[in-house]
């Protein structure tokens, strides 16, 4: 994606130093941005929860979920419901932490846009 | 797009994300299960009472229970999701039925000369409805219906003889919280 690309690149002019490259590109996928930010106000949500939430396909939440899962931000646990495989997600405090950076890494490019 | 609009652009995303993900916890289910059946012994117990006195006594003590109820469940949900109360849906829901329920203590002061139980009844259902209506359109799609029902049952009090009073309140905020209740605490999570 072009976004994702830009991204790569060196930090803009009038930037803080390294704000770009800092980004953490694992939460700045939309879709995974998405899991992050609705797991960060509920205690867990299901896949089947997850999937309407996000507007997103199966296979797209699962690969997205499965990416965050490496990354230790958040922790999937498989069971059943009756005959039904379950799927549920919470955010671990990395995840949380994660969040937190990111929100702050873009409150500080509009501040740094704004004065600069 | 600026850099600086993009970064706009994707705070709004997480704060949408979080708010449509928020109405999941915004009303707790099982609370409102507790707070029908407190509704239905309530009723039970108001319909015994001869002086209206004690109806209306027995009827602002179950509004104190189901307030502290809603409160109580309210929070814990809230905070077992790391939450605050009063961000998002939880906030704009309880500034939409804030107003209305103080119309109704208002017109409850007025309307509690004429005795007119089943006037008074659909006042309250009548009201608490409006707020849950103007409250539940923006949480999930079963809270703005379960307004709609309070309020098709408040419209029916209006105009039924004086002795359904105590029924009707019980269907209200006793069947419709129990029922809407439970289909919240089993698809939205608690």
């Amino acid at each position: 994606m072009r976004e994702e690309k830009t991204r790569r690149g060196a930090a803009p002019q009038g930037l803080p130093e390294g704000a770009a490259a800092q980004l953490d590109r694992l939460i700045h996928e939309r879709t995974r941005l998405g899991i992050v930010s609705a797991l960060a106000v509920n205690p867990s949500l299901t896949f089947n929860e997850l999937k309407p939430l996000l507007r997103v396909t199966d296979g797209n939440l699962s690969v997205h979920a499965r990416k965050l899962e490496d990354a230790g931000y958040i922790l999937c646990n498989k069971s059943f419901a009756g005959r039904h495989p379950k799927t549920e997600y919470r955010l671990t405090a990395l995840g949380r932490r994660a969040l937190e950076r990111y929100l702050n890494h873009m409150e500080a490019l509009i501040r740094a846009t704004r004065e600069g | 797009m600026a850099l600086d609009d993009h970064a706009r652009d994707n705070l709004r995303f997480i704060r949408e994300t979080m708010e449509r993900a928020g109405s999941f916890t915004a009303v707790p289910g099982w609370g409102g299960v507790a707070i029908g059946i407190t509704a239905i012994g309530a009723a039970m117990i108001a319909s015994l009472q001869t002086s209206s006195f004690d109806w209306f006594a027995t009827w602002i003590i179950e509004a104190a229970v189901a307030v502290s109820i809603a409160v109580w469940t309210t929070t814990s949900k809230a905070r077992h999701s790391g939450t605050s109360l009063l961000s998002g849906p939880g906030r704009r829901f309880v500034y939409s039925l804030a107003p209305p329920l103080f119309v109704g203590a208002l017109l409850t002061l007025l309307l509690a000369r004429t005795e007119s139980v089943s006037v008074i009844a659909g006042v309250w259902l009548l009201l608490y409805g409006t707020g849950v209506v103007t409250g539940g359109a923006f949480s999930i799609r079963v809270v703005p219906l379960m307004g709609l029902c309070f309020m098709v049952l408040g419209t029916v009090a209006l105009f039924s003889p004086a002795s359904w009073g105590d029924a009707l309140l019980a269907a209200g905020f006793g069947g419709l919280h129990i029922i809407f209740g439970a289909v919240i605490a089993r698809n939205y999570g608690g």
